[in-house]
């Protein structure tokens, strides 16, 4: 069964992200949202544990990241931009949704 | 409502501290009356809500481990605790506290309602939901 | 598709609602149902109508209420959450001898078994917390 993940933490500030990812099956998905958008930055001490999440697709909430600053060149390769419509689209396409906090 | 559907209840918070804990007990409580399938998953703080000896006369808040030994009571009898969480708090099964309910298929023997799952079996269990609910 | 949000922050202090507000619109707007919004711990603080941010900020409450009435949402917050923190509505507050009441418009209070009923007749559940 398909679940996508929503993460809101920063993993600098909580250990969420980690837990997060060390939650996540092969057809996951990982929705990075509010303060969570700073794991999708590359060249951090947290990217790659980020980038090994192999067959896990890999999502930014567009307007948290833009209002924090982060340019798409500076995303992890593989991370998609997508939108709230394409966050409602994740939760439709996904049999379920958890939140880690 | 005929469908049954499988509940889970993440717990990552410690009690006391945050109200997150008791008030997560009281929705699965209330659970209890719409005959689904729920379960409680413990990771990362989440495991601190079961730890035994808990005593809170000093800082003036009700007690509520008690309410966990409750749970078999209301047929809630699965609660997942992650192996790695307790390993990287320095815990063992031995820091829980011994929740047990009787099972009713089984002449009402009773039966230990604490599974301890490596982190792997969690994400596979919490894959196996139809609702996944965190606070 | 049939949808429910569940918010556990208070506004201002966290994001969680106004993700969750504008997730909700987005959701509408692609033609899914909304079939349940439900406030709970701190989440109840959105639903009273006395809160006044500056005239340069978003409204929160004003926003949940007017998209309720727009959409006909069903907007529960978590009565013994709100007890707790102080949200009434004119029959609580009779019923526990308080001087006012505070809840904003289109918003309800009612039980927690609200929530786990939306868990029931929904598609899918997205929470919104800290």
């Amino acid at each position: 069964m398909s679940m996508l993940h929503t993460i809101n933490k920063s993993p600098f500030e909580k250990t969420s992200f980690e837990a997060c990812l060390n939650h996540v099956n092969g057809d996951s998905s990982i929705l990075m949202i509010e303060d969570g958008v700073y794991g999708a930055m590359k060249g951090t001490a947290f990217s790659e544990k980020v980038a090994a999440t192999n067959g896990v697709a890999l999502y930014i909430l567009g307007p948290d990241m833009q209002a924090r600053g982060i340019s798409e060149d500076r995303l992890i390769d593989g991370v998609k931009v997508v939108d709230y419509a394409g966050f409602v689209d994740l939760v439709t396409e996904h049999d379920k949704v958890q939140a880690w906090l | 409502m005929s469908d049954v559907k499988k509940f889970m209840y993440v717990n990552r918070k410690a009690p006391y501290g945050t109200i997150y804990a008791l008030e997560s007990l009281e929705v699965v409580l209330i659970s209890a009356a719409f005959d689904q399938d729920v379960s409680l998953a413990f990771v990362d703080d989440g495991v601190y809500q079961i730890m035994k000896g808990t005593k809170t006369d000093g800082i003036g808040m009700k007690n509520f481990s008690p309410v966990y030994n409750a749970l078999g009571d209301y047929d809630i009898t699965k609660l997942y605790v992650e192996q790695e969480s307790l390993d990287e708090r320095g815990l063992t099964l031995d820091d829980l506290m011994d929740i047990k309910y009787e099972d009713e298929d089984d002449d009402w023997a009773e039966k230990p309602s604490i599974k301890v799952v490596s982190r792997k079996e969690m994400a596979d269990v919490m894959d196996q939901q139809d609702v996944l609910m965190s606070f | 598709m049939k949808l429910s949000v569940l918010v556990n922050e208070g506004p201002y202090q966290h994001q969680a609602s106004d993700s969750a507000l504008l997730f909700t619109k987005a959701a509408l707007e692609k033609g899914h149902e909304i079939f349940r919004v439900f406030f709970y711990h701190d989440g109840v603080n959105n639903g009273t109508r006395f809160t006044v941010p500056p005239q340069d900020d978003r409204n929160l409450q004003e926003s949940w209420t007017a998209l309720q009435a727009e959409h006909e949402l069903d907007l529960v917050v978590c009565i013994a959450a709100a007890q707790r923190r102080g949200i009434l509505d004119e029959n609580e507050a009779e019923r526990q001898g308080k001087d006012g009441n505070n809840i904003a418009p289109g918003f309800r209070i009612s039980g927690l078994g609200q929530l786990v009923e939306a868990g029931i007749e929904s598609d899918r559940l997205v929470v919104f917390g800290d």
